[in-house]
């Protein structure tokens, strides 16, 4: 029941919020404030309550019948990787709200109704194990998504918000018909209708429909990741988006494109999906190139990070077809310390558009002068972007790199060129906007208190992250090695090398815990 | 007929009494308040009668008219959408000067044919129906005189809805001439002994298809809709697009299931063209309207189009997922053009788009309700209209649809671009015009609309239950 509670606080939070902005325009933040708190509240209570038990099962399960007609339950469970994701988005959903203070101050009880409501479905899509239920949260995540991007966004916000709703929508349209042919597959062979996830995992097909199911559900996922073909929503919407809303985006939404993969396409269609670990591994490196070279050719600042996403997220995918545990333990880190150093990043971007009322680079320029916190709080952060060993990117890339190492060695290659391109891009915002001549002069306050705080918070966890990931390894584990095992079952055959080579053991085993 | 039979029909006798009652007292006095209580109070009575016939149906009432449970949950629809309708006029009516009692007479009488409509199993009582039902709508449509727009909606209404009554009663004569019977039913066992092959079957079966396409608005028969929607008033642009059309669908689901129509591979390629067309050539023309009504004109042509495709699932799950669909588009609709409706002043529809820009910060209620219909014409969750799309794709997955289930998938997406148009220029920052007060009756619709958007979207199962009794007829 508590993990249905997760998600009512959220809703009703923000129908509160919406409401209390009637009479007061401050009360809706601390509404939603506490409402974040709640819930990161109860989701550290369970974490510690389950992170020692060594079990691989689901932590927690909430089941309750929703349309029994169709087969549709509220099927909601908890494992470690999800635990992982809800941490994070409770810790993102608390920032967007605080650097939001001054930022948005119009219609402020809307806004926090838009951004708890996202979360809400955001948590629901971490929670749920009916693909109905998936479905309904994936959807209702956009219309606020929506709304904050083309009430709130910059310039050409409205454009934006077109081209974000209609890609996601479509991809989830095609995704939503793949679960309704998986569901009468199943139906027929097994006689019963349902679309509760581990019913689902053994549906035997053949394997043109597998395949041609798992890409409806792949479609979906890698808009959203965003993977290259697809990606073209996301500079708009991260660019036009306002700082609370670029940093959901990056920080949340694209993670669920990952954890996508992770939970549903592998466990359902292992088959198909080592059929496709070539295509998958080789979109991952085209990301990861591209996305490099386009945040490298950008002027406006805000654009340059959305790109590095793109390039980031590659290395998700790839991590993802590689099927061994050092590249998925790899794909959860990157997940995280990505969330954190581009959330960060779009912060940034945000407080200095806020002080000088640009994103172009070519205006900014010799910044440390004036800002010198603000400048070193982005350098940590660009060398978080660029693999700085110590930092939580440096420890993802470098597993997602050595895990696919044994699977595929020459895409290994060429997804390390990555690393140099994200140096080049990570360096070119530190000399544009912080050496280099001033090109402007602008006199610019450094960042506040709270501002100050909340960098201090993502610094922490970003370093904490790069020196001591052994927990989150630890709290991933048994998730990743369901996803695993379902590769592993199919694949004992053997036609590839890859399989059977996961002995994994954490660096040295700790026993403090 | 025998005095049994006159407990079943006392919904239709209520329904038709009290526009004769109100003629009557519409010479005694021209008090508006009485008559538009009255109105109110003999539908909420004609509700109420229907939950009495449910003991022992299905029930003939001679060969012209059934009570089963499809007919009766859709005559509880109608009656109740209607009241919905009169809810609505309410504000209009209002600034009306004269003919005010007039109005709620011809509306009875549609709502007459409308509900003969869904329980016809005979072609005569279908015809009865449908003449009943269009010739309550010319003067409905037409009823502001004043407005040249709705003279000409009221003129194109009446020559393309008689033109069509001939292509049906053309149909009807050659099925008649082929089979010797006017029962579906006994047309059924007709067409089982000779089958459905003769080109004179088949010609007047088309010709009724062509007929009820003019009603349904189905492309191509659909030139008339925008110009209609636009020129009628919204409450009764809002009766033709809900209760006009629902009754006509449920009326084509039961003629096309018991004469097994389905099974034909003419009437099945027929039917999967038109559904294609529709879907396809509504959302286009939408794309670029300035006008809200027009939009939702185009809109209502695709949605139809979408209603076809659990026709041609041939099996109860279609029916089933018609209805629902069916019911969650009567109250959507409803709420849209409510919200229109309630914010027309006395000579001025509120049909621009332009007039409705940033009308959130000055009206966040009504735009609550408005954005809740618009989501839930695109189908997105939370929103009866999720669940309806979700049931007809469901159907159609299930009845190995492809093409159909393809492009009603590709039609939400691009419908979904003229929703999000007027979602935004709700939001956007706002405008001076001003909006008339919304009446009590008004506020009552869009809360009731609202809710059972909601409802039907978050907790639909009681429905899916109720309606899974659809099986056959």
């Amino acid at each position: 029941m508590i993990l249905a509670y997760l998600i009512l606080i959220l809703i009703a939070g923000g129908l509160i919020a919406w409401l209390a902005g009637k009479w007061n325009k401050e009360l809706p933040r601390f509404i939603a404030l506490f409402a974040l708190f709640t819930d990161l509240f109860l989701t550290v209570m369970i974490y510690l309550q389950y992170s020692n038990s060594d079990t691989n099962d689901w932590m927690l399960v909430y089941s309750a019948s929703w349309i029994p007609h169709f087969g549709i339950s509220l099927y909601l469970a908890l494992d470690g990787l999800s635990i992982l994701m809800l941490l994070l988005t409770f810790i993102l959903g608390i920032i967007s709200v605080l650097i939001s203070w001054k930022e948005i101050d119009e219609h402020t009880g809307f806004f926090h109704f838009n951004i708890l409501w996202i979360l809400s479905g955001i948590t629901g899509v971490f929670l749920s194990l009916d693909l109905f239920l998936f479905y309904f949260f994936w959807e209702l995540m956009l219309i606020p998504m929506y709304f904050l991007i083309s009430i709130w966004g910059h310039t050409n916000r409205i454009y934006a918000s077109y081209k974000f709703f209609i890609y996601t929508q479509a991809s989830g349209l095609i995704m939503f018909l793949a679960i309704l042919v998986l569901y009468f597959i199943h139906g027929k062979n097994t006689g019963v209708y349902t679309f509760s996830y581990p019913e689902l995992i053994g549906t035997t097909m053949s394997p043109a429909t597998a395949i041609l199911l798992m890409l409806g559900f792949l479609v979906a996922f890698l808009v959203k990741l965003p993977v290259v073909p697809l990606h073209n929503w996301l500079p708009d919407a991260h660019t036009e988006a306002p700082t609370a809303g670029s940093l959901i985006l990056a920080g949340l939404l694209l993670k669920t494109g990952a954890y996508g993969l992770l939970r549903f396409v592998i466990p359902i269609f292992p088959e198909a999906s080592v059929t496709f670990a070539p295509f998958g591994m080789l979109l991952g490196v085209i990301g990861i190139l591209y996305g490099a070279k386009l945040a490298f050719a950008q002027t406006d600042l805000k654009r340059l990070v959305a790109y590095t996403s793109v390039s980031h997220m590659g290395f998700v995918i790839l991590g993802v077809y590689a099927f061994n545990e050092l590249a998925y333990q790899g794909v959860v880190m990157q997940m995280i310390a990505h969330a954190i150093s581009t959330g960060a990043l779009f912060i940034l971007v945000g407080q200095l558009q806020e002080r000088i009322h640009t994103r172009d680079i070519n205006r900014m320029g010799g910044l440390w002068k004036q800002v010198p916190v603000m400048g070193a709080i982005g350098l940590i952060f660009s060398m978080a972007s660029l693999g700085l060993p110590g930092l939580g990117n440096f420890v993802a890339e470098f597993l997602t790199l050595m895990g696919t190492f044994k699977a595929n060695v020459l895409m290994t290659c060429l997804a390390s060129l990555g690393l140099v391109g994200a140096t080049l891009y990570s360096l070119r915002i530190l000399q544009k906007v912080f050496y280099g001549k001033e090109r402007t002069v602008h006199v610019i306050k450094d960042l506040s208190l709270r501002e100050r705080m909340i960098a201090g918070v993502l610094i922490v966890a970003i370093v904490y992250l790069g020196l001591l990931p052994q927990q989150i390894f630890n709290t991933a584990k048994p998730a990743l090695a369901k996803s695993l095992n379902s590769i592993n079952n199919q694949s004992s055959g053997g036609k590839n090398e890859k399989s059977g080579t996961y002995n994994f053991v954490p660096e040295p085993v700790s026993t403090n815990q | 007929m025998n005095q049994a039979d006159f407990s079943y029909l006392v919904p239709f006798i209520i329904i038709a009494g009290a526009p004769i009652l109100m003629m009557l007292i519409i010479t005694l006095t021209k008090n508006f308040r009485i008559l538009y209580g009255l109105s109110l109070g003999a539908m909420i009575l004609a509700f109420i009668s229907l939950f009495f016939t449910g003991n022992s149906i299905p029930h003939h009432v001679s060969s012209l008219l059934v009570l089963d449970q499809f007919s009766v949950v859709f005559m509880m629809v109608i009656i109740l959408a209607s009241l919905l309708v009169t809810l609505l006029s309410y504000n209009y009516l209002q600034y009306q000067e004269s003919e005010k009692g007039e109005y709620l007479i011809v509306l009875f009488v549609a709502v007459l044919g409308s509900i003969i409509l869904v329980s016809a199993t005979h072609f005569i009582s279908f015809f009865l129906g449908i003449e009943t039902l269009s010739i309550a709508l010319f003067i409905l449509i037409a009823y502001r005189k004043i407005h040249s727009h709705a003279i000409e909606a009221g003129v194109k209404y009446f020559v393309l809805a008689s033109v069509s009554s001939a292509f049906l009663l053309f149909g009807m004569g050659l099925i008649y001439a082929n089979t010797g019977e006017m029962q579906f039913e006994k047309i059924a066992i007709a067409l089982h002994s000779s089958g459905f092959s003769t080109p004179v079957l088949l010609a007047g079966f088309g010709m009724m298809l062509v007929g009820l396409g003019f009603k349904l608005a189905l492309v191509p028969f659909h030139t008339w809709t925008p110009d209609v929607y636009q020129g009628a008033p919204a409450p009764v642009t809002a009766f033709i697009a809900t209760i006009s059309k629902g009754a006509v669908m449920a009326f084509l689901l039961r003629f096309l299931y018991e004469l097994d129509a389905i099974g034909n591979k003419k009437v099945i390629l027929i039917i999967t063209i038109i559904s294609v067309l529709s879907m396809f050539t509504g959302n286009f023309l939408a794309l670029r309207q300035q006008n809200i009504k027009r939009i939702l004109a185009y809109s209502s042509i695709a949605n139809l189009g979408y209603l076809l495709v659990t026709l041609l699932t041939g099996s109860d799950l279609g029916i089933q997922a018609a209805a629902f669909y069916l019911i969650s588009y009567i109250i959507t609709t409803l709420a849209a053009f409510g919200v229109i409706g309630l914010l027309s002043g006395k000579d001025y529809e509120a049909e621009n788009l332009t007039d409705y820009k940033g009308l959130f910060w000055k009206r966040p209620w009504v735009v609550v309700v408005f954005t809740l219909a618009l989501l839930s014409l695109a189908g997105i969750p939370i929103t009866s209209g999720f669940m309806a799309k979700f049931y007809i794709v469901f159907a159609g997955v299930n009845a190995n649809l492809w093409l159909l289930v393809v492009s009603l998938i590709l039609n939400s997406v691009i419908g979904l671009y003229y929703y999000l148009r007027i979602i935004t220029t709700l939001f956007t920052p706002a405008n001076a015009l001003k909006f008339p007060v919304i009446s009590i009756p008004g506020q009552l619709v869009l809360f009731i609309t609202a809710t059972g958007i909601l409802w039907l979207g978050i907790f639909p199962q009681w429905f899916f239950e109720l309606f899974s009794g659809f099986s056959g007829f």
